[in-house]
């Protein structure tokens, strides 16, 4: 059986739809352009490019990029910053919002409810530019209020941003009370979805409130917890570029760099990736890398929320 | 309506939330009262919690808008928030509408065309190679033109306009013998008001706090967004910016300056458009969470 579509054929089709489809054009041509074809720059990573020679007349050298990335500790050590850095975040800044929530659910005080709410997106809606700027006075040596604090109780200052391990605090830290409020949402949203009746029947029988809380809230927001938490295993390559680059510094370089980091210095500075010179292909190389991975992950954490849930992310 | 007994647990929820509250508000606050303060008390160490009022003073912000040239800044990212943000509302709408259409052929193609697009990039550096190819190195055009097809928010007004828009109305339009540009104008458009405010809002503030494109396509300095000036004096401690505020403050106040002062004031100058609105806004943001979670 063939449809009407079918047998009107492609140009009958052009012709009978011209006008829908020359509005899809622009948005059509745009991603061509914007998104396809650096997807055919790719290509660089297989080669040694020269700026000046151009993707045509530069050398092919094969898999050479991506094996000399793996012998490079630099590279390896920022693969690992990776993977130590989105576990912390999963470990406790996962369960921040879900907390968040849960308490928040159980305010009665309407107008208290909503100002915390409200407050609580504010870091959400500026830069990271703007929040590690704030991090950076707060946490600075000599007129930051924690360290003010601290030798107010005659304790010793401590060098926050440039200690490797008080940094990653800090970075952890800073994440976890910036994306709190707003990771919230969601969680609220599920609680909202839930049948009140279950509340009110379970009052009946007796529940108290951290066993409603218990047995009735956090059943309620488990599909969305599950699709989070397989959404950020997913998106594990992402260590938070916005964040590390507007906060580290060459002192903290080595707990601190994650690939992202890597692949801007790589290309355009060359600064602890290889002796001062900046490497385009290998650059790429490191985002061919990533790409791959990070999709293969999403995708097998799609399998897994088709199979947990009655969602999946697209 | 009942009084209720206030437990334990409610006092040690209150405690907790409000310590939450404050640990968000008092870095805003710390800048805050930086930016008002005179250089002497500036550059004393402690705690701000309290400014003495009768030594606020607006000096550090007119140091900033004579000295600088955030007045450029607030073009440039005034210019890349509203033509990108315009553009992108005409592009994104002009798209989902025949998306919107069951019936058009090779629809499930075209959208898995745009779909591709947001699990694979070419990434950084062919980016760059492809927008210095174009010429747009320097170009504020580099800021507004990768951005205007954003297939998220085609694929959420498409399914906001299968939602909400009745097929009778536009059947009943074509009958009087309106094009599709007509309907997508006169009918679908303003029925749509809710997802475009959403999608807008969004794109505002995320032109508005955009920086690292910038950083990479933007070398002059009249073109400089507002975020890259900010980051330039706060987190590159660039000389050439701080000297030109040092000269401007010791010629206007005749006395010392505090570059804490000048920095916190930039810091403001940046971030409060976005705090005067995004309370009112709110609705709008949590929507676009909202209507991204149903799925097309």
């Amino acid at each position: 059986m063939t449809t009407l579509a079918q047998r009107r054929g492609f140009l009958g089709n052009l012709r009978k739809y011209r006008y829908l489809y020359l509005m899809l054009l622009p948005a059509l041509a745009l991603l061509f352009i914007f998104n396809y074809v650096p997807m055919y720059g790719v290509i660089i990573a297989f080669q040694d490019y020269k700026f000046m020679k151009g993707i045509l007349a530069s050398r092919w050298i094969g898999l050479d990029n991506f094996i000399v990335l793996f012998h490079k500790d630099s590279f390896l050590n920022a693969l690992r910053n990776t993977f130590m850095i989105s576990g912390l975040r999963m470990l406790f800044g996962f369960p921040a919002p879900i907390l968040f929530a849960l308490l928040l659910n159980e305010v009665r005080m309407g107008r208290f409810k909503k100002t915390v709410q409200t407050i609580s997106y504010m870091p959400y809606f500026v830069s990271w530019v703007v929040i590690s700027g704030m991090m950076i006075e707060v946490f600075s040596l000599q007129r930051g209020i924690v360290n003010t604090a601290i030798q107010a109780f005659g304790g010793k200052p401590i060098y926050f941003m440039n200690d490797p391990g008080w940094f990653i605090v800090i970075l952890i830290g800073s994440g976890i009370w910036q994306g709190l409020g707003w990771g919230s949402i969601i969680y609220l949203g599920a609680i909202a979805g839930i049948n009140p009746e279950l509340y009110e029947s379970a009052g009946i029988d007796g529940a108290t409130r951290l066993q409603k809380a218990r047995f009735i809230t956090l059943p309620g927001m488990y599909p969305m917890i599950v699709i989070s938490f397989l959404l950020s295993l997913g998106g594990i390559l992402n260590a938070g570029f916005d964040q590390i680059f507007n906060m580290y510094s060459p002192g903290v370089f080595n707990v601190s760099d994650i690939i992202d980091t890597y692949i801007y210095r790589a290309a355009f500075t060359g600064s602890g990736v290889s002796y001062g010179a900046s490497d385009l292909s290998l650059a790429t190389a490191v985002g061919l890398f990533k790409n791959v991975i990070g999709f293969g992950l999403l995708f097998g954490a799609n399998a897994v929320a088709g199979r947990l849930t009655d969602y999946t992310f697209w | 309506m009942r009084l209720r007994r206030i437990s334990l647990f409610d006092i040690f929820n209150y405690f907790l939330l409000t310590v939450f509250v404050i640990t968000i508000i008092y870095p805003f606050w710390d800048m805050l009262i930086r930016s008002l303060s005179t250089p002497i008390d500036a550059m004393k160490l402690g705690f701000y919690i309290l400014p003495r009022l009768k030594d606020l003073t607006f000096d550090s912000y007119a140091i900033v808008f004579t000295g600088g040239q955030i007045g450029w800044g607030y073009y440039n990212t005034t210019f890349r928030a509203v033509v990108g943000t315009v553009l992108m509302i005409i592009v994104t709408m002009a798209a989902a509408y025949p998306l919107s259409k069951k019936h058009l052929p090779y629809r499930r193609g075209i959208t898995i065309y745009m779909v591709i697009t947001m699990f694979f990039a070419g990434g950084m550096i062919p980016s760059y190679i492809l927008i210095n190819w174009m010429g747009l190195i320097d170009s504020r055009w580099a800021l507004v033109l990768p951005t205007l097809a954003a297939v998220f928010n085609i694929l959420l007004v498409r399914n906001y306009i299968m939602a909400v828009v009745d097929r009778s109305l536009e059947e009943s339009a074509e009958i009087d013998g309106a094009s599709d540009f007509t309907i997508l104008v006169r009918i679908v458009t303003p029925l749509c008001k809710p997802a475009i405010a959403t999608i807008g809002l969004w794109s505002i503030v995320g032109h508005w706090n955009a920086w690292f494109d910038a950083m990479l396509y933007i070398n002059s300095q009249t073109k400089e967004v507002l975020q890259l000036m900010l980051r330039k004096i706060m987190i590159e401690n660039a000389q050439g910016p701080m000297d030109r505020y040092r000269d401007m403050a010791l010629s206007m106040t005749r006395k010392q300056y505090a570059p804490d002062s000048l920095k916190a004031a930039f810091l403001y100058l940046t971030i409060l458009p976005i705090l005067l609105v995004y309370p009112f806004l709110q609705k709008y943001f949590i929507k676009g969470i909202m209507l991204g979670a149903i799925k097309g």
